[in-house]
């Protein structure tokens, strides 16, 4: 009996002690779950959803304290892929969190600008370069659009631009079925 | 050719009307350069060339005038020599309708070369020939113009086996690859052959469709001139798209390659004809790509092939055929795999292979699109072996990622499916607005991942700032303390001993002397004055005192 209980322990003992090991030497960085619904927002790092980033929207969603609706930049298509992931209801965008924009990136008009640096400040993903007095200019390839460099800018000289189509970013239209009149059809 | 070429069917394809009579009763003609060139500067796949030239310069022809963006990525060339008038955006060849940067050139009508000299290839390394090449412009001519510099590269093992030469020509109504093998086969497998000698391959094997008997006679004949054993021509069953490069491969060599792999893996390359040929006239005439033979065919009265400038308007060209009067539109390319113009005055580019004029007669609009009947006619004519139904289903539904589980960007757009469905659907529209659109999605989500990294890495900058800032602010707060323990100890230090106030005094005496010293330096210019430079200073002196005085109000404090 006794030895049987020995055996029992010592099994649980060792076993615990892998499975620990296993914890620490094996340990995921950073919560998949997390990682899987920042991998579907769109990274303009807005703070429209009510987050400082992205990323903290992604972990309140993972937690379930926030709707899958609130990033309108992601858009309606944004929504559907969250909720495909999650296995949740698919809401239409809430209205509170703003609507879905065409994309645009920011222009600073550089005869205005004062160099006052607020700015680049203001830029999440450092978009704006520029030095204290100088001219500063936006880099629209990394811009995100996230509008966060309008507010702070004491000569109101940021404007967003809309990207305009070209023939490297057209994309074919779905193709529509014609609707002929039935006078043209019996002509 | 006396040996026997064993051939390999590829699965699927059909046989429309071929239409290439017309076209090929007369020989080349030159088009005549138009008053005014529109080149567009980006005319391959790879980055748009950076223009070399301005409004006002004078060209010559053949000059570069727009430079490869990098080495995925092709030069442009003036086609004629004249005066640049501008370099702006001008409608494109693209069913966008949209505009593109282009260099326009007034023709001065002297047609005046750049010097012109041969590149000995033999003499060069292979990077500095494909660079040579890439600065010439030489693209695939076959519709694709990717940059050929850099498919003249061995590939993995080194050496290829096989160099193709696609002289199938299978949609219809084109010609222009047929003509140039009948009336330039000769420079054309000189071409081949330095291709050859760069890829190091055993042996070349041109595909010719059997409708073309003139062809493959007169490359024959050439290939009996050139005497070389290892180059081959083959006559391929004329069936659409046989000229398709997986398919042609397919047909000679009885290689398939497989989904997501290159030819080269297979120790194959293709290239079209018109490729070669632009190659031989590279490195044998230095001259860079310029021109190219355009088929002009369909609702015209005398259809031909012409050597058609770059930047040549399609509207002065169609013109020379004497287009019929229900002419109502311009489609680049072949009634297959075409595209239709945004408008008639768009420039003939490298891609251009033909100008086919249609009407309401010669293309009557499809009756309307029925659903699927899932009745599998598609599959059976797909020479990509893929499942066309499915993958309408889904680019329909806007389900991206299962049409691309059915391999979509397989799909060559050859339009065989479209062809025979029963149903009329546009399959083909639907496939190219599915691979547009995952292609929007991949450049977003690459976007995307660099936002994240580079906000990731503010986040880290602002943290490493703030730490930083901590640590200064504490290593003064620390400095601080100890400038006030110093005070301290010296406040609570006994006076001064005797030797020391010697020392003190010693230091004062010297202090003094130094000073002393000083004041009997003058600056120079100060010293013999006029009386009126005098007065002057004396003038601006007090000028500076009454200043003063007004500015103390505003002065702070301390100062
Ligand atoms: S609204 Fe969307 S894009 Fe903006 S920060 Fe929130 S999740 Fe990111
Ligand atoms: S430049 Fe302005 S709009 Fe663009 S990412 Fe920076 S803050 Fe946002
Ligand atoms: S041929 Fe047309 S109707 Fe038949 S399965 Fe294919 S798409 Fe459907
Ligand atoms: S267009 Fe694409 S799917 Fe249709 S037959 Fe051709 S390769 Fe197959």
């Amino acid at each position: 009996m006794l030895d049987a209980l020995l055996v029992m322990a010592l099994g649980a003992i060792v076993l615990g002690a892998a499975l620990g090991y296993a914890a620490v030497r094996f340990r995921v960085e950073g919560d998949p779950l997390v990682e899987k619904i920042d991998a579907i927002l769109p990274q303009t790092q807005c703070g429209q959803c009510g987050f400082p980033g992205c990323k903290p929207y992604a972990q309140a969603i993972a937690k379930g304290e926030a709707e899958i609706n609130q990033c309108p930049p992601g858009g309606e298509e944004g929504i559907h892929k969250l909720a495909d992931l999650l296995g949740r209801e698919f809401k239409p965008l809430s209205a509170e969190h703003g609507v879905e924009k065409p994309k645009a990136v920011a222009l600073i008009d550089e005869q205005t600008c004062i160099g006052c640096t607020l700015c680049i400040q203001a830029c999440p993903v450092d978009a704006i370069v520029g030095a204290a007095k100088q001219m500063h200019t936006v880099i629209a390839d990394q811009c995100t659009g996230c509008e966060l460099c309008l507010p702070p800018c004491p000569v109101n000289c940021i404007t967003m631009e809309p990207i305009p189509e070209s023939v490297e970013n057209w994309k074919w239209k779905y193709p529509v079925v014609k609707i002929v009149p039935a006078s043209k059809v019996a002509a | 050719m006396n040996v026997v070429q064993k051939l390999f069917g590829f699965h699927g394809g059909v046989k429309p009307n071929y239409n290439k009579e017309a076209s090929t009763r007369l020989p080349i003609a030159a088009a005549p350069a138009p008053t005014r060139l529109v080149i567009p500067l980006h005319q391959s796949i790879g980055g748009p060339p950076r223009p070399l030239v301005k409004a006002g310069d004078r060209v010559l022809k053949g000059q570069r005038i727009g430079d490869a963006d990098g080495d995925v990525s092709s030069a442009v060339h003036a086609s004629t020599s004249g005066t640049v008038i501008g370099v702006e955006m001008r409608l494109m060849p693209h069913t966008s309708g949209l505009s593109a940067m282009c260099v326009v050139i007034e023709p001065d009508g002297r047609d005046e070369w750049v010097e012109r000299k041969p590149f000995d290839f033999r003499a060069a390394t292979p990077t500095a020939t494909r660079d040579y090449l890439r600065d010439a412009g030489v693209v695939g001519l076959g519709g694709a113009v990717f940059p050929s510099h850099l498919k003249l590269n061995a590939g993995k093992q080194g050496r290829l086996d096989t160099l193709v030469l696609n002289g199938a020509e299978c949609e219809p109504f084109i010609t222009c690859d047929d003509v140039l093998m009948r009336e330039r086969a000769d420079p054309l497998l000189r071409g081949a052959a330095i291709m050859r000698e760069m890829l190091e391959a055993s042996r070349v094997l041109v595909g010719i469709e059997d409708n073309k008997p003139e062809a493959i006679a007169a490359l024959e004949a050439a290939a009996k001139r050139a005497n070389d054993a290892s180059i081959q021509i083959v006559a391929v069953p004329t069936r659409y798209p046989a000229g398709g490069a997986k398919q042609l491969i397919r047909a000679l060599t009885g290689i398939e390659v497989p989904h997501g792999e290159r030819s080269t893996d297979y120790g194959v390359q293709c290239f079209n004809v018109g490729t070669a040929y632009a190659i031989y006239e590279a490195i044998e005439l230095g001259q860079p790509l310029i021109s190219r033979i355009v088929t002009v065919a369909g609702n015209v009265g005398q259809a031909r092939n012409y050597q058609v400038l770059f930047g040549t308007s399609m509207r002065d060209l169609v013109a020379l055929c004497s287009p019929l009067p229900d002419t109502d539109r311009i489609i680049m390319g072949g009634p297959m795999m075409g595209f239709r113009m945004p408008s008639d005055d768009v420039p003939v580019v490298k891609a251009t292979n033909c100008v086919l004029v249609g009407s309401q007669k010669l293309f009557p609009p499809p009756p309307p699109e029925m659903p699927c009947i899932r009745c599998g006619e598609c599959a059976k004519v797909c020479p990509a072996d893929l499942q066309p139904f499915e993958m309408y289903w889904f680019a329909r539904a806007r389900i991206f990622g299962k049409a691309q589980e059915y391999h979509l960007f397989d799909c060559i757009e050859c339009g065989c499916c479209a062809y025979v469905c029963p149903s009329r659907i546009p399959l083909v529209d639907y496939y190219r607005f599915a691979k547009s659109e995952i292609w929007a999605r991949e450049v977003e989500k690459e976007a995307a991942d660099e936002a994240r990294d580079r906000y990731e890495f503010r986040l880290l900058r602002e943290e490493r700032e703030k730490q930083e800032k901590a640590a200064k602010l504490a290593a003064k707060t620390a400095a601080g303390r100890e400038k006030a323990a110093a005070a301290l100890a010296e406040a609570e230090k006994p006076a001064r001993t005797p030797e020391e106030e010697a020392k003190h005094a010693l230091i004062a005496a010297a202090l003094e002397r130094a000073k002393a010293q000083k004041d009997q330096v003058h600056p120079e210019n100060t010293g013999n004055l006029t009386p009126e430079q005098q007065a002057e200073i004396a003038a601006i002196e007090a000028r500076r005192a009454e200043i003063r005085e007004q500015a103390k109000p505003h002065l702070r404090q301390d100062d």
